[in-house]
């Protein structure tokens, strides 16, 4: 019997914005959803956004795509039917579905709300679920995910810009919980001013932590200090500046996915300080070993967030006011938004309004 | 000039060049200040980073060098304002002789870190002249840099403690590698990895030595302690133990590739470095990320946390596996330990072998 085709291995119909190979150009893509089982929500997609994860996925930069693909993994929505098992949400409900859509529910990790470590987790795209199929994102019209792997969405959020929390929001604020970097009037630098990069000023500050943004481009300076509320901004191109900087900062936050040296932000942090790393370089990155030995210095990594932290992280946006600053595409314009998004040219996240300019 | 800068005629072996070779040196310490501990040096150990520095092999080294950071010894003298020390106490000295004493660092006791840190040797004191360590008959400490040691650790194997013990002691305390039931990786065994077994399993630890040769696996686990050894050079043996590892210290100071060491740690494990190789490292980042791994690095260790691991030591009964010489054989010491031909450490008989003609 043959394989059935995205069109015809769910019963219910979707529509959504596919790649077909990786010149990750996309273009309408008819396909299909799961039954909503007991445990499932069915969600119409108001918004979604595009996280850089949704480029490098896109183009196969990290060598394990498959297509067609269906990126997307900062969707909100609301719910249209609920399992016979859900408690949680009801029809008419604001929700948000972020980077994982599955994993084993029985692991240390899992019991520990820790399913973003799981090592069965499921992508919320270019993955495999539990029944062997496909997984595809929130370029679409509507998506079927079990209630584990919903959020609520606070009333007080608006949907367009609070959509990409539910990757760069959490990618930011799960590693300042656990790395410890929430004592106020600590010092973090943020490397890099993107998608990640200006929501961990906004949540930084929230924190009561003094913030630097550390960046090549001396015109984010502006942006940086007056319109996101940084503390300073240093300018990692001008080596006077960088050497200024040494052993002035509790903590680091590097979002930059390009190849580069570690050794000039190593030396920005004091003895004993953090440098996290969230970006995914293609290439590993050169570590100089003496100042860590030297400062007790380390590097860390972390992984988006699990779902308990991912409403906790929500609702402390909307407790601060903290939403992206994003600029709200028809999906027709998705592919110009993927070309300017390898330049950098957004401030700082695109969502697509999906609800308005996705249909057959 | 070295013997007439200070009141106290001292004599040492020193390197005056960085061919690294050892010669007998006049030199000169300073007067017993308030605070000053002197004590007649017995036993000195010789560490890896003695070599590398006699060498100039970090591009730091001023000559002449009077090497020596793992310094033990009795008690002949005691300034006036000392309160924790009398003549004939059995002392030690490590990896500083001062700082600032008034930084965060200096005042939670990591001294270690503080950015005004003096080394022992190779650095420049308060008064501006050069310091000199251990390889010499006499040492002149400031008490908050000295150390006891416990009456039951015999001070020839306890010499080596005060740099291989700390620099492995502290980060299994900081890093959260002491707690029974975990699961630590050990890598390299030499001077400071035969020493980390030995604390890590009085802590209550599961260790795995990991090593290049083969060779030192029946020593590791007989003689040492460790519960298993890997050959990080056997594919197969580090795939079965890939995400074993609640965390790694690592000793080793030659560039080597971190990856697999990585691949060893359990999600949320941590490498941590205690060897420096001077050159950079590649940094894999997808696996940190995925696991939410740490790589961390650790100097020795401040006074008041030497002075615990002491203790510790002698109430698990721990010191070095040593090799005792004479201050003549120093320079044919260098050459076998450089070779890695040393179990585990070379300790200098300074009281019998180093005495001024």
């Amino acid at each position: 019997m043959a394989n059935k085709s995205p069109e015809t291995e769910h019963p219910h119909k979707a529509f959504g914005w596919a790649a077909r190979d990786n010149s990750g150009v996309l273009s309408p893509f008819n396909f299909s959803r799961r039954e909503n089982g007991h445990e499932d929500v069915t969600i119409k997609i108001h918004f979604c956004g595009i996280c850089h994860s949704d480029l490098h996925s896109l183009k196969n930069e990290w060598g394990f795509s498959r297509y067609p693909m269906v990126p997307g993994h900062e969707i909100v929505g609301i719910v249209t039917k609920s399992g016979s098992n859900v408690s949680k949400f009801k029809e008419g409900d604001r929700v948000g579905v972020g980077v994982m859509v599955g994993s084993c529910k029985s692991c240390d990790y899992c019991n520990q709300d820790l399913e973003n470590y799981c090592p069965q987790m499921v992508f919320t795209y270019n993955a495999t679920y539990i029944d062997g199929t496909r997984t595809y994102g929130g370029y679409s019209d509507m998506i079927v995910v079990d209630q584990r792997f919903v959020v609520r969405f606070p009333d007080s959020m608006p949907f367009d810009a609070g959509a990409p929390l539910l990757c760069a929001g959490v990618t930011v604020y799960s590693p300042m919980k656990y790395y410890g970097m929430t004592e106020a009037g600590k010092h973090l630098g943020i490397v890099g001013l993107g998608g990640l990069g200006h929501v961990a000023v906004k949540i930084g500050k929230a924190f009561g932590l003094k913030v630097t943004v550390i960046s090549r481009s001396s015109d984010k300076e502006i942006e940086a200090v007056e319109r996101l509320g940084a503390d300073a901004f240093l300018l990692s191109s001008d080596p006077l500046k960088i050497k200024a900087g040494f052993g002035t900062m509790d903590y680091i936050i590097d979002t930059v996915s390009a190849v580069h040296s570690l050794a000039p932000l190593l030396a920005l942090l004091k003895p004993n300080g953090k440098l996290i790393t969230l970006g995914l370089p293609d290439k590993p990155l050169e570590l100089p070993i003496f100042p860590l030995v030297l400062g007790r210095k380390l590097v860390g990594g972390s992984d988006i967030g699990g779902m308990k932290e991912t409403q906790e992280m929500l609702d402390f946006c909307a407790k601060h006011g903290i939403t992206a600053d994003v600029e709200v595409i028809p999906i027709d314009k998705v592919n110009v938004a993927m070309d300017r998004l390898a330049k950098s040219d957004v401030r700082y996240r695109f969502v697509i309004d999906v609800a308005n300019s996705m249909s057959k | 000039m070295a013997e007439k800068q200070h009141p106290v005629p001292a004599y040492g072996l020193a390197a005056r060049d960085q061919s690294g070779l050892v010669s007998p040196f006049n030199f000169s310490r300073r007067e017993t200040g308030e605070t000053d501990v002197k004590f007649k040096v017995l036993y000195c150990g010789i560490c890896h980073s003695d070599l590398h520095m006699l060498k100039n092999e970090w591009g730091s080294s001023t000559y002449p060098i009077v090497p020596g950071h793992e310094i033990v010894g009795q008690v002949t003298e005691v300034g006036s304002k000392v309160e924790k020390y009398r003549v004939g106490d059995r002392v030690g000295v490590g990896c500083m002789v001062g700082s600032c004493r008034s930084c965060n660092n200096c005042s939670q006791s990591i001294e270690n870190y503080c950015p005004k840190m003096i080394q022992t040797y190779g650095g420049t004191y308060h008064d501006g002249t050069p310091t000199y360590g251990g390889y010499s008959d006499v040492m002149v400490c400031d008490e908050h840099f000295v150390v006891r040691v416990p009456d039951s650790l015999p001070l020839d194997v306890a010499a080596p403690l005060l740099c291989a013990g700390i620099t492995l002691y502290s980060p299994l305390k900081f890093y959260g590698l002491d707690k029974p039931g975990l699961h630590v990786g050990i890598v390299g065994l030499g001077g400071l990895g035969h020493v980390g077994v030995k604390f890590a399993k009085a802590m209550g630890v599961k260790v795995t030595v990991i090593s290049t040769s083969p060779g030192k696996k029946q020593e590791a686990i007989e003689r040492h302690g460790a519960d298993a050894f890997l050959v990080s050079l056997d594919q197969e043996q580090m795939k079965a133990a890939m995400g074993t590892m609640d965390g790694i210290i690592d000793t080793v100071s030659a560039v080597h590739p971190i990856m697999p060491l990585i691949g060893l740690l359990k999600t949320q494990g941590k490498l941590v470095l205690v060897g420096a190789p001077e050159k950079p490292l590649e940094l894999p980042v997808f696996p940190l990320l995925m696991g939410r791994k740490i790589v961390g690095g650790s100097c020795i260790g401040g006074m008041k946390e030497t002075q615990e691991m002491l203790d510790f030591a002698a109430k698990h009964n721990i010191t070095a596996d040593i090799e005792v010489i004479s201050a003549d054989y120093v320079n044919t010491a260098m050459e076998r330990l450089a070779k890695n031909d040393v179990k585990y450490r070379f300790v200098i008989d300074v009281a019998n072998t180093m005495q001024a003609p």
